[in-house]
């Protein structure tokens, strides 16, 4: 059912864990769906220089989040921006149809973390002025 | 991480065909090949091979006769045959249709067509354990009410449901009342007339013979639509050449449940028990699904608080250990189980629940194995899930 390469990020996911300093964090999903997503961002020079994720979900969630973490660090935010659910269902070999939805979580809480990092920063100027 | 180990405690999605099944099966490939339809000799060997199963598959169930006992090709279109047949032929009588909550898709989308076509469907609720509401069935249960479905004990939470005092209630309208026991016949004991059960639904796999094979009991008198039309085999209620090995081999497997049943549930509980135990006991927010006694031998049904079970499953299956869920994600649909959202479970309760189906081959030891797994797996995957409170991560 699942590839490899998806396997292998379900059995050894990379950055795993959580940021208690992080510049950004977004959270998608809902456990009522059965998939619940948070990404946590470090950024240095407009560059993620760290990111880590904690996942509640299926095992495809699990292995997506691991892979956006893989896919987006060193990034800068804006191509970090571009990322998209395909391209992290490509770069795991594909997804099973009805799991596409979870790989479409880990695009979103990647977003969701740099919005919250471009919010924070926003509100810092505001602060500062 | 990949094992050569394996053990199979997914029973309830299919069972393994008995050896002596087999064996009795294999005749009636290679020399009875007869149709029992026909007059010569061939033809009244498989004859005679096809009613002496339906003699079998009576005194398994109690059947007042054999004749009560209809071939069909497994339980959805026993289900189908059951409530569509009796829907349609007695709709001068009442179009009110009602079952449970936690009953077999094959059941729940049968009343759900049939809500197409002028009948009306109640889906009864059930309580914490899993038990049919009586108070709702009575309530419920109109004059138009002219068909009861419940499931004998569904597969995926174990509960056993008193078949007594709902036949009872159902009797007190005149309705008919439908019962599914694919998943508890040949486990545990079933007695239709006792129970006063009108119609039964078995199913040969549950019992460890060959799948595609089931049969209906219909009692004597009550009438129903066919599903099937054409040569009239099964007293016109069944029409198609009637598929003898497996028929036969039906009858081998029903004829050793019933022999064995007693020892073998008695051997199963054992198991079931040291089991739920083993998988409850050390870790922490770790439940029950279903009844702790009034539920069938081979079920267990857990669920594990911040995590989800196809995750649960992909890494028992990298240790060789099948089970299954009710998480929505190893299913068709996104949606839960709905027998678990049923008994009152949260959807994320749904989602982190496991079931495990023992069956004759099961062993002691593999329950010990299946019990060192799961500590570690629940460890790691609350390490990854944000729901996890802190102080279980320390």
């Amino acid at each position: 059912m699942y590839t490899e390469k998806v396997m292998e990020h379900f059995k050894n996911p990379r950055n795993m864990g959580e940021i208690p300093d992080a510049d950004g964090v977004g959270t998608v999903g809902n456990p009522v769906c059965g998939d619940l997503m948070t990404i946590y961002v470090k950024v240095k020079d407009n560059r993620l220089e760290d990111i880590k994720f904690k996942t509640f979900g299926c095992g495809s969630a699990i292995a997506t989040s691991s892979m956006i973490t893989e896919l987006a660090k060193g990034k800068t935010l804006e191509e970090a921006m571009k990322i998209t659910r395909a391209n992290v269902a490509d770069e795991l070999g594909g997804l099973p149809p009805v799991k596409m939805h979870c790989s479409n979580l880990a695009a979103d809480a990647l977003h969701a973390a740099i919005e919250d990092y471009y919010k924070k920063r926003k509100a810092a100027e505001e602060l500062k002025k | 991480m990949s094992t050569a180990r394996r053990v199979y405690m997914d029973h309830a999605a299919g069972k393994p065909v008995d050896l002596r099944v087999v064996e009795a099966m294999l005749p009636h490939m290679k020399t009875f090949y007869g149709n029992p339809s026909s007059l010569h000799q061939f033809g009244q060997e498989a004859r005679k091979a096809l009613e002496d199963v339906r003699t079998k598959i009576a005194e398994l169930i109690n059947a007042e006769r054999k004749e009560s006992i209809i071939f069909t090709s497994g339980a959805t279109e026993s289900n189908n045959m059951a409530i569509k047949g009796v829907a349609n032929r007695n709709k001068d009588h009442g179009t009110r249709i009602i079952t449970s909550s936690i009953e077999h898709m094959s059941v729940v989308n049968t009343c759900k067509f049939l809500t197409t076509k002028g009948f009306e469907a109640v889906f009864l609720p059930v309580d914490n354990y899993g038990f049919v509401k009586l108070e709702s069935l009575e309530k419920e249960l109109t004059d138009k009410t002219v068909l009861v479905s419940i499931v004998y004990a569904n597969g995926e939470i174990g509960t056993i449901q008193p078949m007594k005092e709902i036949s009872k209630i159902v009797h007190s309208k005149n309705a008919y009342l439908h019962v599914d026991a694919t998943a508890a016949c040949g486990e545990v004991p079933i007695n239709v007339k006792e129970e006063g059960i009108d119609l039964l639904t078995v199913s040969s796999n549950n019992m460890y013979g060959p799948k595609g094979i089931g049969a209906l009991y219909i009692k004597e008198g009550i009438r129903i639509e066919p599903l099937l039309h054409g040569g009239g085999q099964e007293r016109g209620l069944r029409s198609g050449t009637e598929n003898l090995p497996s028929i036969v081999g039906f009858g081998r497997a029903a004829e050793i449940a019933k022999k064995e049943m007693q020892s073998e549930s008695g051997k199963l509980v054992r198991l079931r028990d040291r089991l739920i135990d083993g998988l409850l006991r050390p870790i922490p927010y770790s439940f029950l699904n279903g009844h702790p006694t009034k539920r069938l031998p081979d079920n267990v049904s857990v669920r594990y608080s911040f995590i989800e079970g196809e995750s649960m499953l992909l890494s028992l299956d990298m240790m060789g250990v099948a089970a299954s869920s009710g998480s929505a994600c190893t299913a068709k649909t996104l949606e839960p189980s709905h027998a678990l959202l049923a008994i009152g479970l949260k959807h994320e309760e749904a989602h982190g629940s496991l079931m495990f189906t023992l069956g004759r081959q099961n062993t002691e030891e593999e329950v010990d194995y299946v019990v060192s797994l799961m500590p570690s797996i629940v460890k790691r995957l609350r390490a990854i899930s944000p729901l996890t409170p802190k102080e279980l991560n320390e």
